[in-house]
């Protein structure tokens, strides 16, 4: 019995990894007051950029392009939504189609129709000394690959730096108040592209997560909607960190529901569990979407 | 900006012959052949009366339909991104009705297909809009949420209750000959559902332009804190109106394209309808009338990119960079036309 629990801790967090990292990106993102749809093309972007890196140079290789493609797709959005003041939502929403066409292009064209099969480093699990000994949670939680712990590292970071330095401020006055923010000397463009540039880091290592410390190979599409879903995991954490982290993880636990099901052998649809996430999102914002309060000046171009 | 919208226009012109000047320039860095791909595209659009009527127009057919199911939702200030849903969910009642309906003759099976598959369509666009007008969640958001959710429906229903009885492939049966859409004529594979789709995109602009009910729609579109205040308009009820009419618009468009061309369902079923559909709408700047015009240009593109991909070997997907292309252009241009929904939360 606690070897399923314990395999369910760990698919819980394995699951997590990926959304937790799109997601704290996209609360900084929406801190500045811009949503960022396009995070979607942005993790897709890194997940290829990751497969091409990894095939030149290695592990680090990967990670290093995941990252550039993830600011390079993140880079096209910021043009759009904070320098020419377009419509964020749709802005976002071509962004996504762009990166689904570029690396469908690219993938097939470097790859062939087939996609052949690949193969690239990946990085495996890294015991942390102590910690991982813990019974039942502790391999789940700290038998990891690195860029988990990259998650634990992060959120309470962003959280320092949102609420206790004079940055941290700037970015959420320029959410909250962006005209008041100007006034006060702060530049508000200037803020948002950077929130949406480390939105495209973060994102472009979520991608890099799938590619290289999952799925070892890269397919079309892979994103599967993780970029739509870490934005509802951004309302459910009420728009901070530590919140947001912690609901990456209560998706993670639906996700590992989906296995632990299937491993039951009940006779219902596999498509009823590959669809439970995108489900659960729906219910979980109907849950809390009426009672939190989103950044006031969230997506809206009118503002300066 | 009335004097600069000349001259923008030429902009946005520009803007996108560099985008698709970028796109080939890109394909032709990865070693295709360029010439032979672009007048495969040409050539796949519009180089005989053939590729134009069964090609190009068959192809804008359910691009029509869902760009006015897009446009419409928009016009209203309901963004709409669930189009893709709706067409499958569509696709999917339109069949289930038409296999049930087995040999019944075709003026009977048709239009309850065709308004099964409208139904069907609004009936999911109505998930999303009391998701947004009783627990303010964002429609973009779950309207994408149950683009995935329509999907694995439709995956299921193929290998599950509506397999074929061999159960071998993962499809329904061919629905009935009855059931299918006429078609203009024996040697083109154009059927009424383009009719369809023009006298739908004919209506719609009349009703937007010229009803009371259309008058609403722009209001709340455009500012729906003056439509309540100053028009004494029920904001709810017209967007929820909105999200409907363009739910059922993309569910027919889903069960004309079964009852028109596939006459089955399968997964895949749309190769992406909904989502050209949104370059569709900005591309006619919401106009209904519009509409015709850009779902042509887009199932031209479509279908010459088909073309490019069997002849030339360029995968079709390539053409959707051209579409986001577009839109960002586009976007950018109409920035202020879009001014967001004041009081919306997430």
């Amino acid at each position: 019995m606690s070897g399923a629990t314990a395999a369910f801790v760990e698919a819980t967090v394995r699951s997590a990894t990926p959304l937790a990292l799109a997601a704290l990106g996209e609360v900084v993102v929406e801190a500045a007051g811009v949503i960022n749809i396009g995070l979607e093309g942005v993790i897709l972007a890194g997940a290829f950029g990751a497969l091409v890196g990894a095939g030149h140079g290695g592990i680090a290789g990967g990670f290093a392009a995941a990252i550039a493609a993830g600011v390079g797709v993140a880079a096209v959005f910021a043009v759009f939504a904070v320098w020419l003041r377009a419509d964020q939502i749709i802005s976002g929403t071509a962004v996504t189609l762009l990166a689904v066409g570029l690396t469908g292009t690219l993938y097939r064209s470097l790859y062939g129709a087939a996609g052949a099969a690949l193969s690239i480093p990946t990085i495996g699990p890294w015991r942390v000394p102590g910690l991982a000994s813990i019974p039942v949670v502790g391999s789940g939680f700290f038998n990891q690959p690195a860029v988990t712990y990259v998650v634990y590292l992060l959120a309470p970071a962003i959280w320092w730096w949102m609420y206790r330095t004079h940055a941290g401020l700037a970015l959420r006055a320029v959410g909250e108040a962006p005209a008041a923010a100007e006034a006060a000397g702060v530049k508000v463009g200037r803020v948002r592209v950077w929130a949406i540039l480390f939105g495209g880091v973060a994102g472009g290592l979520a991608g890099a997560t799938l590619v290289l410390a999952q799925a070892g190979t890269f397919a079309e599409n892979m994103s599967a909607g993780r970029g739509f879903i870490a934005i509802a995991i951004v309302v459910l954490g009420r728009w901070r960190p530590m919140g947001t982290a912690l609901a990456a993880l209560l998706f993670g636990a639906a996700s590992a529901f989906q296995f632990l099901l299937q491993a039951l052998g009940l006779a219902l649809p596999y498509q009823l569990f590959l669809s439970l996430p995108y489900v659960l999102t729906l219910l979980a914002l109907a849950g809390v979407a009426g009672r939190v309060r989103a950044p006031a000046a969230l997506a809206r171009a009118d503002l300066p | 900006m009335s004097e600069t919208r000349g001259s923008s226009r030429w902009v946005a012109l520009a803007v996108i012959a560099v985008f698709v000047g970028g796109t080939f320039a890109l394909l032709a860095g990865s070693g295709f052949d360029v010439v032979r791909a672009a007048g495969a595209l040409v050539r796949g659009a519009a180089g005989s009366w053939y590729a134009i009527g069964s090609g190009t127009l068959v192809r804008s057919t359910p691009l029509i339909l869902t760009g006015l199911a897009v446009a419409l939702a928009f016009r209203a200030g309901v963004f709409n991104i669930g189009a893709e849903g709706q067409f499958l969910v569509g696709a999917a009642a339109g069949t289930a009705v038409a296999l049930g309906l087995g040999a019944a003759p075709g003026w009977i099976s048709i239009p309850a297909l065709l308004a099964g598959g409208a139904l069907a369509g609004a009936a999911w666009a109505w998930i999303a809009a009391v998701l947004r007008n009783r627990y303010q969640v964002l429609e973009v958001i779950s309207t994408i949420m149950l683009n995935f959710v329509a999907a694995y429906l439709v995956s299921y229903l193929v290998r599950g209750p509506m397999q074929e009885p061999t159960h071998v492939y993962p499809q329904t049966s061919t629905i009935a000959a009855a059931a299918q859409l006429p078609r203009f004529g024996s040697t083109t594979r154009l059927h009424l559902g383009f009719a369809i789709a023009v006298a739908a995109c004919a209506v719609a602009w009349w009703f937007v332009r010229s009803t009371a009910a259309g008058f609403r729609l722009r209001v709340v579109g455009a500012n729906p804190s003056a439509a309540a205040v100053a028009g004494e308009i029920d904001v709810q009820r017209v967007t929820t109106r909105a999200f409907l009419v363009s739910g059922a618009l993309a569910g027919l468009a889903g069960a004309v394209e079964v009852s028109g061309v596939t006459f089955a369902l399968y997964e895949n079923i749309s190769p992406g309808y909904g989502y050209t559909a949104i370059a569709v709408a900005l591309l006619a700047r919401l106009d209904a009338a519009g509409v015709i015009a850009t779902g042509v240009l887009f199932g031209a593109l479509e279908a010459g990119a088909n073309a490019m991909q069997r002849d030339a070997g360029v995968p079709s997907v390539a053409v959707s960079v051209i579409e986001a292309s577009i839109i960002l252009v586009l976007v950018a241009l109409e920035r202020a036309r879009f001014v967001r929904r004041g009081e919306s939360a997430t």
